[in-house]
């Protein structure tokens, strides 16, 4: 009987150290390495959709899904609503945060063109508060080269970037000003905030 | 409900004095004492910068301005600057442009002096000195081809800030678009300083003036999709430029980066950290 309890209790207490092990650390696990190399794939994915002269759709979608794939949208579209954001439900949320994928996409995504035979380089990394800031500087045919920098942080779990800087200009701040005014104008209706989403952009 | 979002929050802010473009002479006199009175405002604060917020006290004008701005460019500005991109051939434009940037160097060069940035006044010397004479006058840029180190642009808006001046109030002045108070009085002293204007009964002032509109069309035209953007497309273009401006001139002062800026995955309280970073 007792062996019987203990043997239990040790399993258990074996499962629990195992799978203490298996969680993922909590712990700032986020390198300048890794930072410099999630911002460097992402400029390698601009740089080769700005040199594959597809139509304005494909280059939409290509933007819609670098963004997808290497930004954290969800926390972007959550903060782009400020306060209004505690009082949505999940569901809308989630519909908000569809709708404002695809809006972005399409808000810069047809501003791709302008990048046609430019390219985009990785200058620096520095620890910043709990993320890393990624400095680049984009060289655009006929202007004078600019600074376009990355916030990166591994804090929704995985290595993305939170925001990004094109000349000091947030586009998650930016955005949420633009959201911030769409809102007024439904009165703070977020279901026709997320229509109206749908068709902008 | 709706939560109207918080306003401005910018403790103790000091009120600029706002100047009416009048009667040159005048202006010189009152641009001096006022910078005395500026400078001493300015002493003892320590960083008010760090409010970030956005203090627009005279929302209510500045939009009516800015109607006034976006049907000057609708009308105007925008049919205008495509006429010219279209009418003058891109090389021409581009002479012109850089000629513009050459006249602009010397009113730099007097404000890296008053900011005491040394380097920034020999590299901008240097730069001027080059392209007035290797550049015939300005109109070529062999010296960013020689790699010599970009213009400074400095102005006299950011030679108020670096001797402490606060940002003030939002402002957005009539055809000259987004500013602050500290800005619209830095403009103000630089119109009057740029030692090009000085001479405005030497026909070279004209031409300067001439190449200035020339080169604002041509910015116009080529950053057209973004002011468009700005303009016609957002929801609230006077709320948007007047983001973008602050933005970007605040970066341009150097500042923007990472302090000011707060985590928008927060720790403690989910809420607070998707506040305005600014706000706070």
């Amino acid at each position: 009987m007792t062996s019987d309890t203990s043997r239990r209790s040790f399993m258990l207490s074996a499962l629990a150290v195992a799978g203490t092990m298996l969680l993922p650390r909590p712990a700032r696990a986020l390198t300048e390495a890794r930072a410099r190399a999630l911002v460097s794939q992402v400029v390698s994915d601009i740089n080769d959709a700005i040199d594959s002269s597809g139509s304005q759709a494909a280059m939409i979608r290509e933007f819609e899904r670098i963004f997808g794939r290497y930004a954290d949208v969800s926390i972007i579209a959550r903060s782009t609503l400020g306060a209004v954001a505690r009082r949505v439900s999940n569901a809308q949320m989630r519909s908000y945060t569809d709708a404002f994928r695809g809006y972005v996409a399409r808000k810069y995504g047809k501003r791709f063109n302008e990048f046609r035979g430019g390219r985009i380089e990785v200058k620096g990394v520095r620890e910043v508060k709990s993320w890393h800031e990624v400095v680049s500087t984009a060289y655009l045919p006929g202007q004078s080269p600019f600074e376009v920098r990355f916030l990166v942080s591994d804090r929704s779990g995985q290595d993305k970037f939170f925001d990004m800087f094109v000349e000091g200009i947030s586009l998650r701040l930016s955005e949420r000003e633009e959201i911030g005014a769409m809102l007024d104008r439904r009165n703070g209706n977020v279901d026709a905030l997320i229509q109206d989403l749908r068709n902008a952009g | 409900m709706y939560v109207k979002r918080e306003p401005l929050r910018i403790a103790d802010v000091k009120v600029l004095p706002v100047i009416h473009p009048p009667f040159r002479r005048l202006a010189q006199a009152t641009a001096l004492i006022s910078v005395v009175f500026v400078a001493a405002c300015a002493g003892g604060q320590p960083d008010a910068q760090a409010g970030r917020g956005t203090f627009d006290p005279y929302e209510e004008q500045n939009r009516e301005v800015h109607a006034f701005n976006r049907g000057l460019d609708r009308n105007l500005v925008r049919p205008v600057a495509k006429g010219y991109d279209a009418a003058i051939p891109d090389d021409i434009e581009n002479a012109l442009l850089r000629f513009s940037d050459n006249t602009s160097l010397p009113g730099a060069i007097v404000n890296n002096v008053l900011q005491l940035n040394m380097r920034g006044a020999i590299h901008d010397t240097a730069r001027l000195f080059v392209n007035t004479t290797v550049g015939l006058g300005g109109l070529f840029d062999p010296a960013s081809e020689m790699g010599m180190p970009p213009s400074t642009d400095a102005d006299f808006g950011e030679t108020l800030h670096v001797w402490g001046a606060e940002e003030g109030a939002y402002i957005e002045l009539p055809v000259l678009g987004p500013s602050t108070q500290r800005d619209t009085f830095g403009t103000f002293v630089d119109f009057f300083t740029n030692p090009l204007r000085y001479v405005l009964e030497n026909p070279a002032a004209a031409v300067d003036t001439g190449t200035g509109i020339g080169g604002g069309l041509s910015r116009r035209s080529k950053f057209s999709e973004t002011i468009d953007q700005i303009l016609y497309e957002s929801t609230d273009s006077y709320a948007q430029s007047r983001s973008l401006y602050l933005q970007g001139r605040r970066f341009e002062l150097g500042g923007t980066a990472g302090e000011n800026y707060d985590d928008p995955y927060g720790s403690d309280d989910p809420t607070a950290a998707l506040e305005d970073p600014y706000d706070q």
